[in-house]
């Protein structure tokens, strides 16, 4: 135990703060985008729906390094869109904490995206007619009726997809790499280490990744538990 | 002067809607069997369901016309809509659902639609959710609902269907009641004859989607005109009906010549006649009466049901009997025949 307070003073903790911060931006980015295409998605048609959700589905069956694969084949600064992106706008994807944040949202996205549409479609169309003939608008009724009722489906698709972006690894690497202080994600950290032989390291990162995944999911729990009165136990 | 008009056309799934509803009554009532378009009619009126064409007006202001392209999204109609499941909004307090429909959260708007959660008595009930309220209770809290944003015309969609059967009856008074300072018109959409007979003023029947039969409602129930419109409105006898002259009626299933002090004018091929109005004859046979030979007998808490042989095996007349004409029969025993009261049969198309 002691030899854990004597490490966790001269470790580099760099890590758990890239991870963390990655894991609340993609979460944030995947968290309204995925409300936003479940919405348009259950409103299509049949077939539209099916092609709509299978692209939108592919980052989370796929392996993260074909994902990985594809996000160098876009923003590579030696290929048109990655040029445009860096002559235009001076931005890099490549090697950069943009990196990690665009290689998590594009994992996690489909969780937060298939958990919310999941939810949505639960929802007794009625209350969103309520809503109509009571004059709301479209926007009020969304976000003042439809989200709120898919609160637990959207509270899980939320810790789910903060859970998967902390702990991206596979396009991570391939992207962003793995720069300490920049882009060293906690779970690249955990692979180099072990590479190193230095197993104490590692499980040190594990119990933090540990508490950290046991507290989110406990806080969210609690925090969604309270408004959830109304939602009765069976 | 208040009028509601209603000409809709819809086709959906091999199912046709033409209903044409013309009333300027405060309370009308739309009764027919489920499937029968009468809930797709309330929709239409309120914009939830798109219409091919027709024109829909409230008080003067046009809803939807097809001629003219008009088509208000339901949140412009001012039609307030009753649910049949009342679509209270489960993650919202009592309070903020009633408030839902009136814009700003001011402090204003709180006080207006405490004051409504209060006159239909529901105060005290502010911070509830709706998962915590009885059936009767979100019945009252979505009627505050509607009720605050002051809309030109309410809908009820069933709603006692999802009520407790003691329930239901009390509600019904209740409605009436909440319903006492609204001044708009009110559209109410059933399938029980005894809710509408109650509520209504004006009665519209719809029958495969279409209205066969409207009028004041006393009179569609004492003269229905239609077999389906009759048997919607509670009567259980019917007989394939002859003519024979000015004041004599044929009834075929039943093998019973009936006989009319007036004049029967309007071509009839069927009669009805409603199983609580039979008088009972004891002794001797008198004119247009059935003998009295019992199948059946139904014992039900209140009132017993006498099924009577015809000439049809399969469908005896039925005879509802209550209170003192049961206590009666049970001094004097079954009658011999039961009589048919000329101003009771119902002549139909």
């Amino acid at each position: 135990m002691s030899g854990f307070v004597e490490l966790a003073k001269i470790l580099d903790w760099s890590p758990l703060w890239i991870s963390l911060k990655t894991g609340v931006v993609a979460t944030i980015i995947s968290f309204f985008l995925g409300l936003w295409a479940a919405r348009k998605v259950i409103k299509k048609d049949y077939r539209a729906k099916s092609i709509l959700d299978g692209i939108l589905t592919l980052p989370m069956v796929l392996p993260p390094t074909v994902a990985g694969f594809f996000l160098l084949l876009i923003f590579s600064r030696r290929r048109t869109f990655g040029i445009f992106l860096n002559d235009t706008f001076n931005i890099q994807v490549v090697h950069t904490w943009l990196g990690c944040i665009l290689a998590a949202t594009v994992i996690a996205f489909p969780l937060m995206y298939r958990n919310a549409r999941a939810a949505f479609e639960q929802i007794d169309a009625n209350l969103v007619y309520a809503g109509r003939t009571l004059g709301m608008s479209e926007i009020s009724i969304f976000w003042r009726i439809v989200v709120p009722t898919a609160g637990p489906g959207i509270a899980s698709g939320t810790i789910l997809t903060f859970s998967r972006a902390m702990g991206e690894y596979g396009a991570t690497s391939m992207l962003a790499g793995n720069i300490p202080g920049k882009t060293g994600t906690v779970s690249q950290r955990i692979a180099m280490v072990i590479q190193d032989g230095d197993y104490v390291t590692a499980g040190f990162w594990v119990v933090i990744v540990l508490v950290i995944a046991f507290v989110m999911i406990f806080l969210i729990n609690m925090i969604t538990g309270k408004h959830m009165k109304n939602i009765r136990k069976w | 002067m208040k009028r509601l008009y209603a000409d809709i056309h819809k086709t959906i799934e091999g199912f046709d809607l033409n209903v044409k509803i013309e009333s300027d009554a405060a309370r009308i009532g739309i009764l027919g069997e489920s499937g029968s378009g009468k809930s797709m009619t309330l929709r239409s009126i309120a914009g939830i369901e798109t219409v091919d064409s027709g024109h829909i007006e409230v008080d003067g202001r046009v809803l939807f016309d097809s001629a003219s392209k008009t088509d208000l999204k339901p949140q412009k109609r001012k039609v307030g809509y009753m649910f049949q499941n009342y679509a209270l909004f489960p993650a919202m307090t009592v309070l903020k659902n009633v408030m839902a429909g009136m814009g700003r959260q001011t402090d204003e708007n709180r006080a207006k639609a405490a004051d409504m959660l209060r006159r239909l008595r529901m105060d005290g009930f502010e911070d509830k959710f709706p998962g915590e309220l009885s059936g009767g209770q979100q019945q009252r809290v979505a009627l505050a609902r509607i009720m605050v944003t002051e809309p030109d015309l309410i809908l009820l969609d069933e709603p006692f269907s999802a009520l407790d059967s003691y329930l239901r009856d009390r509600m019904q008074v209740e409605m009436l009641e909440m319903l006492e300072d609204y001044t708009g018109q009110v559209v109410m959409v059933s399938h029980s004859r005894d809710e509408l007979y109650r509520f209504s003023e004006e009665l519209f029947i719809v029958s495969r989607g279409s209205i066969i039969r409207h009028g004041e409602a006393k009179a569609v129930f004492r003269d229905p005109e239609s077999t389906i419109a009759a048997r919607l409105t509670g009567c259980k006898n019917f007989s394939e009906a002859v003519q024979t002259d000015k004041h004599t009626i044929e009834a075929i299933d039943w093998g019973v010549t009936l006989k009319f002090r007036k004049k029967v004018l309007h071509p009839v091929h069927c009669i009805g006649y409603r199983a609580h109005r039979f008088d009972p004859v004891w002794g001797d046979k008198q004119e247009n009466c059935i003998k009295c030979d019992v199948v059946r007998v139904d014992d039900l808490p209140f009132e017993k049901n006498y099924y009577i042989r015809t000439l049809r095996e399969d469908e005896p007349l039925c005879w509802f009997v209550q209170g003192e004409e049961q206590r009666i029969i049970n001094e004097r025993g079954l009658p011999d025949y039961l009589k048919f009261a000329e101003d009771d049969i119902l002549l139909l198309e």
